[in-house]
């Protein structure tokens, strides 16, 4: 999986977005764990990706970094060239992975991989756990920090990297309410800067709160994209409605 | 029992003076054990490292091969480099045999799977967990080895400790290729092993006091290791 991977290293990014999915599969087992997805992604938005658990949620935000790679279909980005487009992503995974490391070390090495200088690196450290509210942290080791300070410290250093587009996995699942809102405040401060965001979330209130559009998935199909506002006053789709009512259509 | 009395007294005597052919032995010994460590860990981090993380033809095979390395007898390796560089061997020329390199060469290459071993499961492990995460920074597989090999640095040490404890012990493979000459390749444990019932049991018991004092550093360490570890790891 790694292989794959472009190296990172080089020119800033142009602009990535907006990002066009067309006809995106990936199957698995002969089972189609994504049918035929397309969508646009419009650039200084929050898009909220919802649907029942084992709907293809997390699948599709992988798709969307590059971490798993289409069966069929494609991603096209305003900026073609892969190595720069990479440059203007960052992944948040719902389970943190942090570094063996302490915390200023865990982020070094993400900038580091992004090329940033190293005179640079401190700056930005700083300012980045400033962000999540875990200033002095810098010399804990990463993994000491409790659950929600692990998804903290994930969030700033995916903000670190300065990314046009933020895909979070349910950020906020393993958070108590304060530190949800925490979060929720956090990726509005990234939304008012200029981040495009696309996140999965469990947390209706959640998406009611921050999703401007709404991708909701149902067995691996898009059934509904539609803009939040509309999404919530009332879904077209059966499915749609019987999950916003909390109930299972037959 | 008074024999054993006398030695003993004697042997303490010896260790209090430090008698001169006795440090000759320790000192042997200890650079003989640290020499071929420090060669398994040159050898073995990369290579574990390497088996870790790289996918290449004939992997699966070669991780069979070190970990049954792991457990080669020390007279199979000693009978297997003595054949390597006896005269009639094919490293005959360079008259190796019965020296302190030969028993370097040996203890290597009875140390370098274990060192492999151990490395390869600890960057494997590390590696498991961190795919995802370093994938999604898109870092290549050749960059991700200084990230994984330091963020493995305790157990990296901890491998090479095993390594440098089961060097320290062995005695079948110096034997066989440093010949326990007196002044030359005797070592702690090949005086332990043929010295103790000629008359010079009171060499063999200060020598077994080192070495097993040698042997408790090598464990007081490990678990040190561990606990610095944890103080970073979490
Ligand atoms: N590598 C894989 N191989 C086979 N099946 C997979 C693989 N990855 C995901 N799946 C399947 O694809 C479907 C979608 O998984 P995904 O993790 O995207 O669901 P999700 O919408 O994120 O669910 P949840 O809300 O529980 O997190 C699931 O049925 C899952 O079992
Ligand atoms: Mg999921």
């Amino acid at each position: 999986m790694i292989g794959r991977l472009a190296p990172v290293v080089g020119p800033e990014p142009g602009p990535l977005l907006p990002l066009r999915v067309e006809g995106l599969v990936v199957e698995a087992a002969g089972r189609r764990l994504l049918d035929g997805l397309s969508f646009t992604l419009e650039a200084h938005r929050c898009t909220v990706v919802l649907g029942p658990n084992g709907a293809g949620k997390s699948l599709l935000l992988r798709v969307l970094h590059g971490l798993v790679a289409p069966d069929r279909g494609r991603l096209r980005r305003a900026d073609p060239d892969p190595l720069r487009r990479r440059l203007a992503q960052a992944f948040v995974f719902q389970k943190p992975v942090l570094l063996r490391r302490s915390v200023r070390g865990d982020l070094a090495v993400a900038l580091a991989a992004r090329g940033v200088p190293r005179r640079e690196r401190r700056a930005r450290i700083t300012e980045a756990l400033a962000l999540v509210g875990l200033e002095g942290f810098e010399r804990r080791a990463a993994r000491t920090l409790s659950g929600g300070e692990q998804q903290h410290l994930a969030l700033a250093r995916a903000w670190a990297l300065r990314p046009q587009l933020l895909l979070l996995d349910e950020p906020t699942a393993s958070l108590d309410p304060a530190a949800t809102r925490r979060v929720e405040a956090i990726l509005a401060d990234l939304r008012a800067r200029g981040v495009t965001i696309v996140m999965s979330t469990h947390d209706l209130g959640q998406a009611r709160r921050l999703a401007q559009d709404v991708l909701f998935l149902w067995g691996g199909r898009l059934v509904e994209a539609a803009p939040a506002s509309r999404f919530f006053a009332g879904p077209e789709g059966r499915e749609a409605r019987a999950f916003l009512a909390g109930e299972l259509p037959d | 029992m008074s024999e054993i009395g006398d030695a003993a007294a004697t042997a303490f005597r010896l260790l209090l003076a430090a008698d001169p052919e006795l440090l000759a032995i320790v000192a042997l010994s200890l650079v003989v054990s640290l020499g071929a460590t420090a060669l398994a860990a040159l050898l073995g981090l990369p290579l574990g490292a390497l088996l870790a993380i790289a996918g290449f033809p004939g992997r699966g095979l070669l991780v069979l091969l070190v970990d049954t390395g792991m457990g080669l007898p020390p007279v199979v390796v000693g009978l297997l480099v003595y054949l390597l560089l006896s005269r009639a061997g094919p490293l005959g020329e360079f008259g190796l045999l019965f020296t302190p390199t030969a028993m370097v060469i040996a203890q290597t290459v009875l140390v370098t799977p274990i060192v492999a071993a151990l490395a390869r499961s600890a960057v494997a492990d590390l590696l498991e967990d961190y795919r995802e995460h370093l994938a999604s920074l898109g870092i290549r597989t050749l960059a991700t080895v200084p990230i994984l090999l330091w963020d493995a640095r305790y157990r990296l040490a901890a491998a090479c400790l095993a390594g440098f404890g089961r060097a320290a012990a062995e005695v079948g493979a110096i034997l066989i290729v440093g010949g326990n000459i007196r002044g030359h390749t005797r070592t702690m444990t090949t005086a332990i092993a043929l010295e103790t019932g000629k008359g010079a049991l009171a060499q063999a018991l200060a020598l077994r006091f080192v070495l097993l004092l040698v042997v408790l550093a090598v464990n007081l360490a490990v678990p040190g290791l561990a606990r610095a570890a944890r103080r970073i790891e979490g």
